[in-house]
């Protein structure tokens, strides 16, 4: 059996990393990849779907079930104050994180999709008339979708969808032409989960301020690999998801202007979301309060806490040039696997490297590579639009973070020749 | 290596790149199963003649299982009566989860065998069934879609 091992150096990336970061060292901080699957080391390369989780974070979880667990925001014993000064504490960090103008702004929800629906329940429902226009894009992941579906089909309102090119980027001739008189809201991705498409989302944020129309920036996909500065993009709101920043899952964030948050209706009912309950009449609480109805995810949000510091000590200048690196030293050792077509190849992309290879279906080459220990991700990525335009069912995708290294791509190399031998 | 020969064995990848059956059939009622885990779409035609499948074929596209799987099922079923291809249908799915019976329960899968391996692969089940289910789908005279799931992703 030969497999052509991935040793060549590809040409236009450099021997050694640009900035000073050590990589084996982060990998020390994930007690997951010292683990073997199959009898391999683990290559763990879907982290589009999920992150691994760094020894800091769950240690915050476990200290917080072992040394603090009680409720917040209602007990007057020392626990309870523990509890809610940490999880207030969380949210003053994810503030500074998106560098949000007042902590108010940041609401925690279970993730990304709650966040996305969470706007479309209370902003939408309010603003959105029939006949009215929701902006959204072909690379929209389908939580960024079906929110805006049921919201048109429920208001009588219409589903616009801005087009992309061959490579996977927006055509921003196009988007300027679908804002119109009616638009009510544009709702884009930042970097596309299935084409690793970093989308300008500020050029897109200023034109549609322009005619004052705001925007939703779905980042799920983006908080991981590129600092995000909300003030400095200016979107009406933010959407993330901590289990994709090295964080718990079942917590994430809707992050929104307060000016926006004041006026817009609660979303749920419940505890901790009012100030005071009647049965003739019910006072919402203050921001963010009026929208976390319920005990919130408090070990989750501690732990996104202990997540965003981990992100915030490697800092972004180190893990970019690492990640760009890694992923042009990944794109060309891909491609030159005879057979291999890259899907999106946009000239702005971050972490996602997905592809089809002649004559075997991605669900096959998953099979085979999980058995050399590599963990991609096949399907549709919950992006079918994306999958229908590029005339494809599904695709392969190998996600990046920054704790992979080099060896990680030679391991999904050689899969890749092992994926051709099986197959003939 | 050698669970990966089990199960991509030289006749299924041959079913993969050459399926058998694979085509039309005009006038037959057919049903379209979809595997949304991987994409898989099959619409699988089918004949009837006093109890008895008089022709059978499939189109789509898939994973070389769901394939390999759809071929050879089109193969196994022709000529068989509705009783027989329940009890194939059965023992197929007991075959690929590993629950397989004595050989005097099981109806005689010929080269159905080969998809035994399978069977290592949990994931994989839903592709090796999914001709299968709208095969069966197809008898019970249903028009709508089968999906393996409700969407999940």
């Amino acid at each position: 059996m030969s497999i052509r091992p991935a040793t060549r150096r590809p040409r236009n990336v450099q021997a050694t990393p640009a900035a000073a970061f050590d990589v084996e060292k982060v990998r020390e901080d994930f007690p997951i990849l010292r683990q073997k699957v199959h009898g391999k080391p683990l290559v763990y390369l879907d982290n589009a779907a999920t992150s691994q989780k760094p020894q800091a974070v769950i240690d915050a979880i476990q200290r917080f079930y072992a040394q603090e667990n009680s409720n917040v925001h209602r007990g007057v014993h020392w626990l309870s104050e523990l509890a809610t000064l940490d999880y207030e504490d969380a949210r003053v960090k994810v503030q500074r994180f998106l560098n949000a103008a007042e902590s108010r702004e940041i609401i925690f929800v279970r993730g990304a999709t709650e966040a996305i629906n969470l706007v479309a329940h209370s902003y939408g429902r309010k603003h959105v008339q029939p006949g009215d226009e929701i902006l959204i894009s072909t690379m929209e992941h389908h939580s960024n979708i079906v929110p805006w579906q049921i919201l048109c089909e429920e208001k009588g309102a219409v589903l616009r969808v801005v087009p992309i090119n061959d490579r996977g980027e927006l055509l921003m001739e196009e988007y300027e032409k679908l804002l119109g008189p009616r638009t009510r809201l544009v709702a884009v991705v930042h970097v596309s989960n299935a084409l690793g498409t970093v989308n300008p989302v500020r050029k897109i944020i200023e034109l549609a301020h322009r005619r004052n129309v705001p925007v939703l920036v779905d980042g799920a996909q983006a908080v991981s690999h590129v600092p995000v500065d909300v003030r400095e993009l200016d979107c009406d709101f933010y959407a993330l998801s901590g289990h994709k920043i090295f964080g718990p899952t079942g917590i994430g964030v809707l992050y929104g202007k307060a000016r926006l948050l004041e006026k817009m209706p609660p979303y749920q009912g419940g505890g901790d979301m009012i100030s005071s309950v009647t049965f003739e009449k019910t006072t919402y609480n203050v921001l963010p309060h009026k929208f976390e109805a319920g005990t919130p995810n408090i070990s989750g949000v501690i732990g996104l806490g202990a997540a965003v510091d981990y992100l915030g000590k490697i800092g972004f200048a180190a893990t970019m040039p690492h990640e760009q690196d890694l992923l042009a030293y990944a794109t060309e050792a891909v491609s030159e696997v005879p057979g291999v077509r890259l899907i999106g190849t946009a000239r702005e992309k971050a972490g996602v490297l997905s592809f089809v290879m002649d004559g075997v279906h991605p669900h096959d080459m998953g099979t085979i590579l999980d058995r050399e220990g590599v963990a991609i991700r096949t399907g549709h990525h919950c992006c079918q639009p994306v999958m229908d335009r590029f005339g494809v069912p599904a695709t392969a995708r190998a996600s990046l973070a920054l704790y992979n290294n080099r060896e990680d791509i030679g391991a999904l190399v050689r899969g890749l020749y092992k994926v051709k031998e099986v197959f003939g | 290596m050698s669970d990966l020969r089990e199960l991509y064995q030289e006749v299924i990848l041959d079913h993969h790149k050459k399926p058998r059956n694979f085509r039309r059939l005009e006038g037959a009622r057919h049903v379209e199963g979809y595997n949304p885990l991987c994409g898989d779409r099959i619409t699988v035609y089918l004949k009837l003649r006093d109890g008895t499948i008089e022709d059978i074929s499939f189109q789509g596209s898939g994973c070389a299982i769901s394939t390999a799987s759809a071929s050879m099922m089109t193969q196994s079923l022709k000529g068989k009566t509705l009783a027989d291809a329940e009890a194939l249908f059965k023992s197929f799915h007991e075959l690929i989860t590993g629950q397989a019976r004595g050989p005097e329960e099981t109806a005689d899968l010929g080269k159905l065998e080969v998809f035994s391996g399978v069977r290592e692969f949990p994931v994989r089940v839903k592709c090796a069934t999914l001709a299968w289910h709208t095969f069966h789908a197809a008898l019970e005279g249903k028009e709508e879609p089968v999906s393996t799931e409700e969407g999940h992703e």
